[in-house]
């Protein structure tokens, strides 16, 4: 990697300050960013750690109910504390390997934004609220694409809410080599209908799959998608499975979702 | 656990734990990368990013100034100075010699793959070098990059080398004069069964990179390389004197605890040469620590054939002819032992475990603007498992018959048995292994756990196949007449100190294997002193005689043998030494149990007893022999060994999704006789799992650009525990070497040859099942690809 300056800021204000600086960049758990700076890809000047932040680490319920995660708190900790979320908790439990579990972070994930990534999958079918130290963003205006999210530069998430639904599973399909999801799918029930997203499959990254939506809100059983595909043309295409493949299994992990949902 | 384990405490059978484990273990080892000469410098290689290009302009004078820079390299520098030769010569079908390129330290002129060297930047840190490097002024042409082996032989592809007449090394028939009489019993043939199928290139990915530090001593005009070598001698004779031009005696090559080789260690780098040349030239220790990525575009990759093979029967199925048609790809540039693998390593074992009386084996070795391609563990011989039994399988679902009473039917059951192959199988009992393999594998339960299976929603297959391989690799005098460059012979020296203690000094390497433990047991069992007596030394040149090194499964059966010839002069000295103690006949000495005693009468004397008097020789024969207790023997065999197996496979395939998962893997294996049974289980394991890894999971991929798509474990996928299942391994069929001391035939590959053909065919097995009329399916069998080999 590049020299860079390396700030460690206790606080959100202190970490905003920081970032203030020309070229500083944020540094989560460093799971991606890490890798990428020691194959030379990025140039910060200053690294600026949020894991010294206490204030946006840790899992709580909020008064109305929902499941409130600071931006912070590692997947090892959501795995062993979103108890209320159960479906959430498993996912967060399955993402990567021990080491990348206790050093990743929620808040992390989310602002990347790998297409094949586990979070965006939860947030956006949970129809989560992504918190930052300036405002509220609702999960669905949030997600924009293949590593692209409504972040401004120097904005930090603080907290992800999830409203906790009837019923939610994840099903994740792997890919062989990196384990990512090849593609992965949350179903999560509400009283006013269900949601489906999708990761790993599109070229734009996380997506809401209405159509099976739709289906599940009117009868939620796998029998509901016999049918149902998604298109295969903007399905990522690459040396481990084709277009058609991916579109293939969004349908198979969906219901599989569905059943084990229950 | 197999019936031999705990069969005895020590000495040869005994399950011995390995000692070099907890060095490994406990952070303990002496790895390349832990050396550190005193005042070392760095380099960094700059790498072509294009498959294919003319180097038009190549300026280092802005890299040359950057911080703690010493010297920039660039081809100019090795002018003059030899390429990285090619240690094996293959004479074609037409009596031609092989096309056979340059292949220099770093790029003249064109860069042929991505990854070539085109530049080395020396400087006081990694960091430092890598810097600098980027500040390196670099423009190539670029041309067009040929990558498809049947493109490459087209008139008019781009060549990958301008001075040679095309991409063909060679166009080798084998057996040249067996074409016609082949295709003869082809045209009487009852059936014929073909099948076209690729053999994925692979990366081994030992879990250590490749490291080397340079050395030069200026008071003594010597050499030293460190190094992540399967064979330090071998190194140092071919850098020595086909490289650098520095004689062995200026030379020296140290290869330490070695972290995995699997073959990709064997051969000799550019960056070994470089990090030699480079210390004398700057005289400062020169150290290169390759990253993961530059392993994926620097080492010699594996396998990556493309063949279409034929099979021949009459009508009551026996296996008249076979006819295969092979292109193998050899890189950009011929790697050490690459001309050697798809043709001796490989054609001669076409014969596989049966008596097909006649064979033809046809080779196309092609250049293309890839990494070059060389031996990874089996090396030519699971590329010929691998057809050989996925057509004999095509064939039994042809003609309708079981698969395994089709191979039963053919079996070799003679021995000696000359082969139509050039080959002579020594011992071998290819029945008593199927009757084992169908004992463990449980293959008359599998009806019931396809039942069962299909109750859940699975599809579930059982894949049977043999293997046969040559190893202990090799007689000097007959790979002298294939084609290599080199002796294939092994040495040891069995040093004694005065108390009784022996260091054995071996010319094979370990890198896993687990000599440390093993050869002391051969040692325990012939002097009958306990096998903590013995440590065994390799990897520096200048202690073990000269050796050839550890590939083939060769160590114990030529290495084992070279120190169990040396350790017979030690006995002999020995026993004369007691007989002058005890004023006895030479010939009436007995050693038993680290004792030597007069037969017939209670005299004895014990083995420290008359080690000290070699070495304090107030009471000794010296009118007969010499003091001192050392013996140097070098043994070079007289047949390859052919260790032999059956193996089966089930699998459960998700209907769904075209998962493929391994559920049970039983391996019958012939080793002959095991000398730790406990390392030879651990031997097979780690075989089958980058069989398994071969069939199921790793491809090593290029676009039609050149550029390497699976660079990274991101896309590169290796087996990992939860891919395997636990085995059912079993070594008791035994039919000892007949030409070796050890009666030992190796097993160090065996499990990476003989796992793939039974995934594959367990899966095309389980397809079938489910009416799916699926007769092959690529390798690695992605789910993608048996998902989209369901749909027709």
């Amino acid at each position: 990697m590049y020299e860079f300056e390396f700030a460690r800021p206790e606080t959100v204000a202190d970490a905003l300050q920081a970032l203030g600086e020309e070229d500083a960049q944020a540094l989560g758990g460093g799971q991606t960013l890490i890798p990428t700076l020691k194959q030379r890809l990025a140039m910060p000047t200053t690294l600026v750690s949020l894991g010294g932040i206490a204030e946006i680490k840790g899992v709580c319920q909020t008064d109305d109910g929902k499941l409130a995660i600071g931006g912070g708190t590692t997947h090892a900790d959501v795995a062993a504390g979103a108890s209320a979320y159960p479906a959430l908790a498993a996912l967060a439990g399955q993402i990567g390997d021990p080491a990348v579990r206790n050093r990743g972070t929620i808040g992390g994930s989310l602002a990347n934004n790998d297409p094949a990534a586990c979070y965006p999958a939860a947030a956006l079918a949970s129809g989560a609220t992504i918190v930052t130290n300036a405002r509220e963003i609702a999960a669905d205006d949030y997600f924009q694409g293949m590593f692209t999210t409504a972040l401004e530069e120097g904005e930090i998430i603080t907290e992800v809410r999830f409203p906790v639904p009837e019923a939610a599973n994840y099903q994740k399909f792997l890919q062989p080599a990196s384990r990512f999801a090849m593609v992965g799918v949350f179903v999560a029930k509400f009283a006013d209908g269900v949601r489906v997203a999708v990761t790993g499959a599109s070229e734009e990254g996380v997506f809401r799959w209405t159509e099976a939506e739709a289906a599940l809100s009117a009868n939620f059983s796998a029998d509901a998608i016999t049918g149902l595909s998604v298109a295969e043309d903007g399905m990522i295409g690459d040396i481990h499975g084709t277009k058609a493949y991916r579109a293939h299994l969004v349908g198979v992990m969906t219901k599989r979702a569905v059943t084990a949902a229950g | 656990m197999p019936k031999d384990i705990d069969a005895k405490e020590s000495g040869i059978g005994a399950a011995t734990k390995r000692r070099e484990d907890i060095r490994f273990l406990t952070g303990t080892g002496n790895y390349t990368d832990d050396i550190n000469v005193n005042g070392q410098a760095y380099v960094h290689f700059l790498r072509s990013d294009v498959a294919h290009g003319r180097i038009t302009s190549l300026d280092t004078s802005a890299a040359a100034a950057m911080p703690g820079v010493l010297r920039v390299f660039t081809g100019a520098d090795f002018e003059g100075i030899g390429g990285l030769p090619c240690g094996w010569q293959v004479t074609d079908r037409f009596g031609e010699v092989m096309q056979e390129p340059a292949h220099p330290v770093l790029a003249q002129g064109k860069v042929r793959h991505v990854g070539d060297p085109i530049a080395a930047v020396v400087a006081e840190s990694a960091e430092l070098a890598r810097d600098a490097a980027e500040a390196i002024e670099l423009e190539i042409d670029e041309l067009p990059a040929v990558i498809d082996m049947k493109a490459a032989l087209q008139d008019g592809a781009p060549k990958v080398h301008d001075d040679l007449t095309s991409n063909l090394c060679y166009d080798w028939g084998f057996v040249e004069e067996n074409k016609e009489a082949v295709a003869k019993a082809f045209d009487a043939a009852a059936h014929v069964t073909t099948l076209e199928l690729v053999n994925n290139r692979l990366v081994a990915n030992p879990m250590e990179p490749r490291v080397a530090v340079g050395d030069f001593n200026r008071a003594t005009g010597e050499s030293t390389l460190y190094t992540t070598s399967q064979n330090p001698h071998v190194i140092r004779l071919l850098m020595g004197a086909f490289v650098l031009g520095i004689p062995e005696h200026k030379l020296r090559v140290v290869a330490p605890d070695v972290g995995g080789g699997f073959g990709s260690k064997i051969f000799h780098y550019a960056e070994e040469a470089f990090c030699t040349f480079a210390a004398k030239a700057l005289n400062r220790a020169v150290k290169w620590t390759s990253s993961r990525s530059e392993a994926f575009m620097s080492d010699a990759h594996g396998r990556d054939h493309v063949t279409k093979i034929e099979l021949a029967l009459d009508a009551d199925n026996n296996f008249t002819a076979l006819r295969t048609e092979t292109y193998a790809n050899m890189g950009a540039y011929l790697s050490t032992f690459a001309p050697s693998v798809p043709t001796w390593l490989h054609g001669t074992l076409m014969a596989g475990n049966y008596k097909t009386p006649l064979i033809y084996v046809n080779v196309k070795a092609v250049f293309t603007n890839t990494v070059p391609v060389d031996a990874y563990r089996g090396a030519g011989r699971p590329e010929a498992t691998f057809q050989l039994e996925r057509v004999i399988d095509k064939a039994a679902r042809e003609l309708d018959v079981d698969p395994i009473a089709l191979r039963r039917q053919n079996f070799v059951t003679e021995f000696p048995y000359a082969t139509p192959v050039a080959v002579e199988y020594d011992t071998g009992d290819y029945v008593a292994t199927m009757d084992k393999l169908e004992e463990i594998a449980d293959v008359a339960g599998f009806a019931a756990r396809r039942a069962e299976s299909e109750k859940s929603g699975k599809l579930r297959g059982l894949g049977v196949n043999c293997y046969i391989e040559a190893c202990g690799i090799a007689p000097s005098n007959l790979v002298g007449q294939l084609g290599a460059r080199a002796g294939l012979y092994e040495s040891a020296t069995v040093r004694v100190n005065a108390t009784g203690g022996i260091v054995v000094m071996t010319g094979s390497h370990s890198h896993g294997q687990g000599h440390e433990t093993s050869f002391p047991q051969v040692i325990s069992e012939m002097i009958g002193i306990p096998e903590d007596m013995v440590e065994i030394e390799h990897g520096d040149t200048n202690n073990a005689p000269m050796g050839m090194g550890t590939y083939g499964s060769r160590s114990l059966a030529v290495g084992g043998s070279a120190m169990v010839r040396a350790t017979e002069k030690i006995i002999n000295k020995a026993k004369k030494i007691a007989a002058h103690l005890m004023e006895a006949a030479d010939a009436d000495i007995e050693l038993k149990d680290g004792k030597f005693s007069v037969a017939g009468t209670d005299k004895s004397v014990a083995w420290g007893d008359v080690t000290l008097a070699a070495y304090v020789p107030h009471n000794y024969p010296l009118e007969e022999i010499e003091p001192g207790l050392e013996e140097t023997a070098f043994y070079d065999p007289a047949n390859f060994t052919y260790p032999a197996g059956a193996y089966a496979c089930e699998v459960e395939v998700d209907p769904d999704t075209g998962k493929v998962t391994i559920e049970r893997f039983a391996a019958a294996d012939d080793f002959g006789n095991v000398v730790n049974p406990m390392i030879v289980d651990g031997q097979v394991h780690g075989g089958l799992g980058q069989g398994i890894g071969q069939a199921l999971l790793e491809g090593c991929v290029y676009d039609e650009d050149g550029q390497l798509l699976s660079a990274s474990f991101m896309d590169y996928a290796m087996p990992r525990a939860d891919d395997v299942p636990f085995y059912q391994v079993d070594h008791s069929c035994q039919t000892p070497c007949t030409h070796n001391p050890l009666g030992v035939k190796g097993c160090g590959e065996a499990g990476a040859i003989g796992s793939p053909p039974a995934v594959v065919n367990a899966v095309v097995d389980a397809l079938r099942s489910a009416g799916k009329n699926v007769t092959h399916i690529d390798m690695p069998l992605t789910p993608a690809r048996v998902w989209a080999a369901m749909q027709g």
